[in-house]
C-alpha cells in the first residue's frame, strides 16, 4: 500500500497544474481517491461527516451485486450444459461446477469489462471537457447493465447501448445525481427498442452457434425465458390446450417450478434469475440502510395485489398464475432490489416513496401480463415510475405544505 | 366497460404527445412550472372534452354523407365533410374563448401565467387532432366520442405535468449550456416517450 502511495505522490506534479499531463488529472484525481482517503477538506460550509461517502455507497451496491453476478454465471454455464445434453436436470447441481463456471465467465466477462470500457470512457472524456471530477455513478450502473442482458447479445450492441444511456440519459442532465431515468435500465430499453428481433430471440442462454453442431441441441429444451413462454399464452382461454402445455412448465415437476424460478436454475439474463442470490443482496442493501426498504416492501405488494387481482379475474392462463410466482419470475426480483431503489431517479420523498414502490410493482405485473409485445414489464414499469417519481414528490411536497399550513392557521385561531 | 378501455387507452396507450406528438407547443413552452402546467392541463381537458362531443354531433347531424337525412329524406346525397376542418376549427375557437373568459374572471393569476397560450390552445393540433380522431375512427355514440376526448385531455395533462414537474427537479442540473432549456427538454420529451412506449399495444 505504501509503495503505491509513494507512486502516487511520485507522479502528481505531472498531474497538478502546469505539469505536462493536466489534461489528464480528473484521471488522476480518481485513480487515487479511489484508492486512498483524499487530503483535500470541504472548506466551507457545515458538513455531516460520514465514512460513507458516494465511493462507498456505490462500493456496496456492487458488494450486493457479487452474488447475483456469481450465481449468473454459473447459471449461464448451467443451461449451457443443459441445452447441449451433457448434463440434465436429474444431476446434482454442483456437477462439473468449474465447467460451468468458466463457461459462464467467458460469456459474461466480456460483456462487464465492454460495459466499464465504454461507460467509464465517457465518463473520463466529459469529466475531461466539463471540468468536472469524475463521479463514481457509472461504477454501479455499470455492473447493472452487464446483468440485465441477455447473456448472448452482442458486444457492440451493448457498447452502443451504454453510450446511448450515458450521454442521452445521464451526462446531457449533468453526470452522475442529475439523471431523470434510471441508466442501466435506459441502456436495456434502448437495444429492446432499437433492436427488437435480436432482444427477444431465443438468445438467452448461450448456444452453439456453428450450424453443424445445432443438432447437438437437446430435443424439447428451448432458450426462451419463462416470461417468453407465458406471453404465448395471452389471447387463449385457461383451459386452451397449448396454454396448457406452457402453464405445466410453471407447475410443481416443470422447468419453471416455484422452487427452480426461486433459487433461478431457468433460462434468463445474467443476474435476473435468482431471486435467491438478489435477495442476500438486498438484505446487505437494508442492512447498510443504501437500498429504501419502503420501495422495496411497496413494490413487492404492488406486484403482488396485481398477482392477486389477476387471479380473480383469470381471464387466459397467464393470470391463472400464483402472485408468489409472479413476482420470483423473470427481472421482477432485480428490478425490485436494484433499480427501482436507485436514489437518483426514484421519489425523494418519504411517502412519495410508498405510492412510487407500490405503483411500480403493480405496472410490472399489468404490462407482463396486458401486454405480450413486453414479456418484460419490470423494466417499462420502473421508467415509467421514474418519468412519475418528480410529479409524485410535487403533490407529496403541496400536501404536506398545505397541512402544515392549515395546522398553523388552526393554532393561531386557537390562540386568537 | 367500453367507456373504461377508450378512456384508459385515451390517457396511456394512444397519449397524445408521447404515441402522436400533438399540441407539443404550448407542452414545451408552458412547462416550466407545475402549477401553469396543471393549469394548461385543466384547460385542454375541458375544451377536448367539450369540443369532440360537439363535434361529433356536427359530424354526425351535418357534416357526413347522408347525415342531413334526418331533415328530409330528399338530403341523403349530400356530403359536406369538405367543410369538417372549418366546422371544428369554429367550434374549438368559440369553446377556447369561453374557457378564457372563465379563467380571467375565476383564477386571474393563471390568466396572468398561461399569457398568450390560453387562446392558443384554439389552435393546439391536439385539439384540433382529438376532433380529427373522433371522425377517423367514427365512435358509435356520442358516450364513446366524449369519454375519448376526456381520456386524451386527461392524457395531455399527465404529460405536461410529469415534464414540469420533472423540469423543476432538473432546474439546478448542471446542463451543458448548449442543452438548457428547450434543447434538454426536448430530449427529456423523448426519453418520457421510451417509458410510455410500455403502453404501446396493449389490448384492453
Amino acid at each position: 500500500m505504501k509503495a503505491a502511495h509513494k507512486l502516487l505522490d511520485a507522479v502528481r506534479p505531472h498531474f497538478e497544474e502546469g505539469g505536462k499531463l493536466s489534461k489528464f488529472w480528473v484521471v488522476f484525481d480518481s485513480l487515487e481517491t479511489f484508492a486512498f482517503t483524499p487530503g483535500h477538506a470541504t472548506k466551507n460550509g457545515v458538513h455531516i461527516r460520514d465514512g460513507v461517502d458516494l465511493k462507498r455507497t456505490m462500493f456496496m451496491v456492487i458488494l450486493a451485486l457479487v452474488p447475483a453476478l456469481l450465481f449468473g454465471t454459473w447459471n449461464q454455464g448451467h443451461q449451457y450444459l443443459l441445452s447441449i445434453g451433457e448434463i440434465t436436470v436429474a444431476d446434482p447441481l454442483m456437477m462439473a461446477f468449474m465447467d460451468k463456471m468458466f463457461i459462464g465467465a467467458v460469456k459474461v466477462l466480456p460483456l462487464v469489462v465492454v460495459s466499464y470500457g465504454v461507460g467509464l470512457g465517457i465518463e473520463f472524456l466529459f469529466a475531461g471537457m466539463r471540468g468536472h471530477s469524475i463521479n463514481e455513478g457509472y461504477l454501479v450502473s455499470g455492473m447493472l447493465i452487464p446483468l440485465i442482458m441477455p447473456v448472448d447479445v452482442p458486444l457492440w450492441m451493448v457498447a452502443l447501448a451504454v453510450a446511448f444511456a450515458v450521454i442521452i440519459a445521464k451526462e446531457v442532465f449533468g453526470g452522475t445525481g442529475m439523471n431523470i431515468l434510471n441508466v442501466a435500465l435506459t441502456a436495456r430499453a434502448f437495444l429492446f427498442f432499437a433492436y427488437p428481433k435480436q432482444l427477444s430471440g431465443e438468445i438467452w442462454i448461450h448456444q452453439v452457434k456453428a450450424s453443424a453442431e445445432a443438432g447437438v441441441l437437446a430435443d424439447g429444451y428451448t432458450g426462451a425465458t419463462a416470461l417468453g413462454h407465458l406471453a404465448s399464452t395471452v389471447g387463449k382461454a385457461p383451459n386452451d390446450a397449448a396454454a396448457a402445455g406452457v402453464m405445466d412448465m410453471f407447475g410443481a415437476d416443470g422447468m419453471f417450478s416455484l422452487t427452480n424460478s426461486f433459487l433461478g436454475l431457468i433460462p434468463g439474463s445474467v443476474g435476473e434469475t435468482s431471486a435467491l442470490a438478489i435477495l442476500l443482496g438486498a438484505a446487505l442493501l437494508i442492512w447498510t440502510g443504501i437500498g429504501s426498504w419502503k420501495i422495496m416492501s411497496s413494490f413487492l405488494a404492488g406486484g403482488l395485489v396485481m398477482g392477486l387481482l389477476f387471479n380473480l379475474m383469470g381471464l387466459n392462463a397467464y393470470m391463472t398464475l400464483p402472485p408468489v410466482h409472479q413476482v420470483v419470475m423473470g427481472g421482477f426480483m432485480f428490478g425490485m432490489v436494484f433499480m427501482a431503489t436507485d436514489p437518483v431517479s426514484a421519489s425523494q420523498t418519504e411517502r412519495g416513496k410508498w405510492i412510487y414502490g407500490f405503483f411500480g410493482g403493480f405496472l410490472s405485473i399489468m404490462i407482463r401480463v396486458f401486454n405480450p409485445a413486453y414479456p418484460e414489464g419490470v423494466m417499462m414499469a420502473i421508467l415509467f415510475m421514474n418519468v412519475m417519481a418528480p410529479l409524485i414528490d410535487h403533490y407529496v411536497i403541496q400536501a404536506n405544505t398545505g397541512k402544515r399550513e392549515k395546522r398553523m392557521l388552526s393554532s393561531q385561531g386557537a390562540t386568537a | 366497460m367500453e367507456y373504461l378501455s377508450i378512456f384508459v387507452k385515451g390517457i396511456f396507450v394512444e397519449n397524445m404527445i408521447f404515441a402522436y406528438f400533438l399540441g407539443m407547443c404550448s407542452y414545451l413552452a408552458v412547462s416550466k412550472t407545475v402549477k401553469t402546467a396543471n393549469g394548461l392541463g385543466l384547460a385542454v381537458i375541458f375544451v377536448l372534452g367539450i369540443t369532440v362531443p360537439i363535434n361529433y354531433l356536427l359530424e354526425n347531424y351535418v357534416l357526413k354523407e347522408g347525415a342531413l337525412q334526418w331533415i328530409d329524406p330528399a338530403y341523403a346525397s349530400i356530403n359536406l365533410s369538405f367543410l369538417s376542418f372549418i366546422m371544428f376549427i369554429a367550434v374549438i375557437a368559440s369553446m377556447v374563448q369561453l374557457v378564457e373568459m372563465i379563467v380571467e374572471k375565476f383564477a386571474p393569476a393563471l390568466y396572468g401565467a398561461l399569457g398568450i397560450f390560453l387562446p392558443l390552445i384554439a389552435v393546439n393540433c391536439s385539439i384540433l387532432g382529438g376532433a380529427l380522431f373522433m371522425q377517423d375512427r367514427q365512435y358509435p355514440s356520442i358516450g364513446e366520442a366524449t369519454v375519448f376526448g376526456l381520456g386524451s385531455g386527461v392524457g395531455w395533462w399527465l404529460a405536461i405535468v410529469a415534464i414540469a414537474a420533472i423540469r423543476e427537479k432538473i432546474r439546478y442540473s448542471n446542463v451543458p449550456a448548449p442543452l438548457k432549456g428547450l434543447g434538454i427538454t426536448f430530449i427529456i420529451t423523448g426519453l418520457m416517450g421510451i417509458a410510455f412506449m410500455s403502453f404501446m399495444g396493449i389490448e384492453i
